[in-house]
């Protein structure tokens, strides 16, 4: 053993190449590739220095060996043999740089690949198969699907549209919108620019909490606490605005759009929130000790610099929010009455009604012929679509305000 | 505050300076907007404190019993006390385990590949764009897909595997984007460490970024499955509420909380089925809630170890 | 254990940007050559392509060749994970893995490419470890984290854990420059005992360091802004330092430069 190059503190005995490499020891080298080892490392290294030739170092030894693909040597320089281990050997050396299997790399490339093929194809089959199914249905609809509001789907009559329903959906959509924007702005600037950071991170925790209360609790809540509450305000407020349409009442107070609004405004505070306090902290600082070294008012600051910066943040996450009281179902269908069959259209927040959501969620058990589900899944389809613009519409803005 | 140093006057010129509030109508505008930004902070933490006082105050009785741990509501009338949440307590940890099991692989993968893979690629664009498709998707029309897809073409029955494919898709986009934030935390330079070393991709991404970003992975999959137990639309569609014990995930009936409180959403106070929709919506709260913390408090523990 | 490196006529594009032109340059076995020149004059790109680190970066490739001991490490066929065994690397930063302890950080290198044997693996950990001067300061504690070693002795665990798995060549992009003077001199006093066993290349940004720790001195320059970077001169680091071929290494030199 004439290795001249051991490192302080080695022994011999661990299995990795201790041994420098000795030239023209590639034959030993390669007499030892051909063989398939089943030693371990240490096992190698007891059968003496030579075998232990560091080129072929366990670890290329451990790789080859669990390789289910034979070990490719590269022949890239037509100089060489075409025997890759004499090629190698030709060149003097004992270094090998081919020696390693990819085999793990393309499973787990191929896997994520795959994996990302899938959801795309998942998405696309959403689209479709809810295309498919409501098709037939939409096609023997005696209404027009878009502007009827019968929703009469038994027996061999189908007749309904969507009109009643695009209509409650956005109505205590817009409704929560309405509320929950302007308080959500007003929590994301005192959490980022009036309270203290110690204050602060408990307070909007505990926002943040808000979303993790399940719908069906805000639903129950809604239902039972705050709709009986709600009701006589709602009254009130009907007794003084009636004559306007939109404010005429109709049903019972404790469970009409306003109420159900409402509560769908709790739920999307948390989201918009959350997006407008991440934008208002990226204000540029400079900016805002801009305008603070012009003398501006803390309001003024915010006015100036805060709100300006956070626009398009806002109005992404308002869009959001948007998204998600267009497409909540349990709340809505808890809080809502279903006004009887026939009784005739209002467009008023204080009556009932139904949203696409509550309208499939309540009719599921009668998914019992292909072209009453058809009719259901025709709804979802609708509210997949309006949903997916609303979306889309978050990403634009929010994608224009970073350029 | 700031504003105390601001001269009123801002021509300057020969008046002296002067360090008073800023003009009448910019104060009163300041202070109105204080008010404003305090109401609204109030008016957001009123509901959180409204819901949770209410569900914990009609749900805590039951809820400290052991029976209600431990005993189905079968056999149980609206108007007989007794029995326990068991079934539906099952019934959701079931349901969501499942979910989880199919949507973490598949985010985790899908991330990895839009982080590790296809960072900047047109193909990263795309599927990206599924995925935000995808977070949007209402869990009724998500419910809507699987029953068209399982049981309306496929033929097969309800059952609550279908509920638990139907989550999926609420789920998948939850845990994916959260685990791609986590992957592009992850500093090129421990990649760059790990690939002079001769290790592989492959074992880079698996054994230097994943457990790097660990932490933050289990996070957002707390978060997504605290998001799909807590959801109803697709049990409605899918599957039937039980009132006894049944954890076969395909048979048609299965109870989970949510359903448990929907079914029992109208008896009348005074009642003790009114009770029981109470503490079954707290012991929802409480699954929910734990998940949540346990989610931050991962969250903060493997933040504070990363500096 | 140490190799030789020949580069002839490398030239090196990201895209369509041509960042280094025409290098060409032997790095001795068991030397320790060192890189300077200004910031963005492909002294750190150069030594990236040494180990083919550069093809991290999307768009990156190479021109001409570069042979380890006469076998070309761009040759068709050659595995870039292969050269990487070979020819190691530490980088500006110190960058333990932070999910990992002190142990499993030295022993990461072995361990992802599959060496299991415990024995092995302590065996190889406390080596390193002694090898990187660091063995004694954190041998009662290997299985804290490493990331609550001081700056000096992470950049110390990032070289004992490039060298566990025993390379022939060790790169050193600028190890100093996230480090105060006195983990500096450490780290230099640790390239002195490491070119025994390895061939060392640094690029480093203080002609002092290249001074005190280097045999051989290349020197890189950019003609002009936005025109690739290239060799200006390289040779024994004496002649370099005192006597200067090129007018611009000795401006360079003499800090009598932009």
């Amino acid at each position: 053993m004439t290795d001249t190059t051991r490192k302080p503190g080695q022994d011999g005995s661990t299995g990795i190449s201790t041994v420098a490499d000795p030239l023209g020891h590639a034959d030993v080298d390669a007499d030892r590739r051909d063989q398939t080892f089943d030693e371990t490392p240490r096992e190698l290294l007891e059968a003496g220095p030579a075998a232990a030739d560091p080129s072929i170092s366990p670890v290329h030894d451990e790789v080859a060996r669990h390789s289910p693909v034979p070990v490719v040597e590269h022949h890239a320089r037509p100089s060489r043999s075409a025997d890759p281990d004499h090629a190698v050997a030709s060149t003097g050396s004992g270094v090998k740089l081919a020696s390693i299997s990819r085999t793990g790399d393309l499973l787990f490339g191929g896997l994520t690949k795959g994996t990302a093929i899938v959801l795309v194809l998942l998405v696309a089959f959403v689209g479709i198969f809810l295309l498919v199914l409501a098709l037939p249905s939409i096609l023997a609809d005696q209404d027009n699907f878009l502007t009827s509001r019968n929703w009469q789907v038994s027996g061999g009559d189908l007749r309904f549209g969507i009109l009643g329903l695009l209509w409650t959906t956005v109505l205590s959509s817009v409704v929560a919108l309405v509320i929950a924007v302007p308080v959500a702005v007003g929590v994301a600037l005192s959490l980022t620019q009036y309270l203290p950071k110690r204050v602060a991170g408990p307070v909007g925790f505990l926002v943040e909490l808000l979303a993790a209360v399940p719908s069906i609790i805000f639903g129950l809540w809604g239902l039972i606490v705050f709709g009986p509450f709600l009701g006589p305000i709602g009254t009130w407020i009907g007794d003084v605005l009636g004559f306007i349409p939109l404010f005429a009442l109709v049903s019972d107070p404790k469970s009409t759009v306003f109420v159900a609004g409402i509560v769908l405004a709790i739920m999307i505070l948390p989201i918009i929130t959350s997006i407008s306090k991440n934008v208002f902290e990226q204000t540029p600082r400079d900016q805002i000790e801009a305008a603070l070294a012009l003398g501006a008012t803390r309001w003024e600051v915010i006015r100036t610099s805060v709100l300006p910066y956070g626009r398009s943040g806002v109005i992404s996450a308002s869009m959001l929010g948007l998204g998600r009281a267009l497409g909540e179902t349990i709340a809505v269908l808890i809080i809502l009455s279903q006004p009887a069959p026939g009784s005739p259209f209002t467009p008023s927040i204080f009556a009932g009604g139904e949203t696409f959501a509550s309208k499939i969620a309540n009719n599921a058990s009668e998914f019992d012929t292909p072209s009453k589900t058809g009719a259901y899944i025709a709804a979802g389809l609708v509210l997949f679509v309006v949903t997916f613009v609303v979306n889309a519409a978050a990403r634009v803005v929010a994608d224009r305000g970073v350029k | 505050m700031a504003t105390a140093t601001a001269p009123n006057d801002l021509q300057g010129g020969d008046a002296p300076l002067s360090f008073r509030k800023p003009s009448g109508s910019r104060t009163v505008k300041n202070a109105l907007a204080t008010v404003y930004v305090t109401v609204a902070t109030v008016l957001a933490l009123i509901p959180l404190v409204w819901v949770l006082w209410t569900v914990v105050s009609k749900g805590i009785g039951l809820v400290l019993t052991s029976t209600w741990w431990l005993q189905s509501q079968r056999g149980i009338t609206p108007r007989r006390e007794g029995g326990g949440a068991y079934h539906a307590i099952v019934g959701t940890l079931e349901i969501g385990l499942v979910c989880a099991l199919i949507a973490v692989p598949l985010g985790v993968l899908g991330a990895i590949f839009l982080v590790e893979y296809a960072r900047g690629t047109k193909a990263s664009r795309v599927v990206s764009f599924t995925v935000d498709i995808l977070s949007g998707i209402p869990s009724i029309v998500a419910a809507l897909f699987v029953y068209a897809l399982v049981i309306t073409i496929l033929g097969f029955g309800r059952s609550a595997i279908a509920v638990s494919l139907a989550l999926v898709l609420l789920m998948l986009p939850v845990v994916l984007r959260s685990t791609e934030e986590m992957l592009k935390l992850v500093p090129d330079s421990l990649r760059e460490a790990s690939y002079a070393l001769g290790v592989p991709k492959w074992k880079t991404i698996l054994f230097v970024v994943i457990p790097t970003a660990f932490g933050g992975i289990s996070t957002g999959v707390m978060l997504g499955l605290a998001r799909v137990m807590g959801e109803t639309a697709p049990l409605l569609i899918l599957v039937s509420y039980a009132v006894g014990i049944n954890f076969s995930p395909t048979s048609s009936t299965m109870a989970s909380l949510p359903t448990m409180i929907n079914s029992s959403r109208d008896v009348a106070p005074g009642l003790p089925g009114y009770d029981r929709t109470w503490a079954a919506a707290l012991t929802l709260i409480i699954i929910v809630m734990l998940l949540n913390l346990v989610a931050r408090g991962i969250a903060r523990a493997t933040k504070l170890k990363e500096k | 254990m140490a190799k030789r490196i020949d580069a002839k006529n490398v030239d090196i594009y990201y895209g369509a940007f041509h960042a280094v032109q025409d290098v060409s340059l032997t790095v001795e076995p068991r030397t320790v050559t060192a890189f300077i020149g200004p910031s963005g004059c492909g002294k750190s790109t150069f030594l990236r392509t040494l180990n083919r680190m550069h093809e991290v970066i999307p768009g990156a490739y190479v021109k001409g060749s570069v042979t380890l001991d006469g076998t070309d490490l761009y040759a068709q066929g050659v595995d870039p994970v292969a050269v990487r065994r070979m020819v190691g690397m530490v980088f500006q930063r110190p960058n333990p893995f932070p999910s990992m302890s002190i142990f499993d950080n030295v022993a990461s290198g072995l361990r992802l490419n599959g060496v299991k044997n415990k024995g092995v693996l302590s065996d190889a950990v406390e080596r390193s470890l002694k090898a990187a001067n660091l063995w004694n300061e954190v041998k009662d504690r290997l299985g804290r984290a490493g990331m609550g070693l001081s700056g000096g002795q992470q950049q110390r665990l990032c070289i004992a854990r490039a060298i566990a798995v025993e390379p022939q060549v060790l790169l050193m992009d600028e190890p100093c420059s996230a480090l105060d003077p006195i983990s500096t001199l450490a780290i230099e006093d640790l390239i002195n005992e490491l070119k025994e066993q390895f061939t060392v290349v640094i690029v480093t940004h203080n002609m002092q360091q290249a001074a005190r720790v280097s045999d051989r001195t290349a020197f890189f320059n950019l003609a002009a802004q936005g025109k690739p970077g290239r060799l200006i001169e390289v040779g024994p680091t004496d002649t370099i330092f005192s006597n200067p071929t090129e007018k611009a290494t000795e401006d360079y030199i003499t800090g009598r430069f932009g």
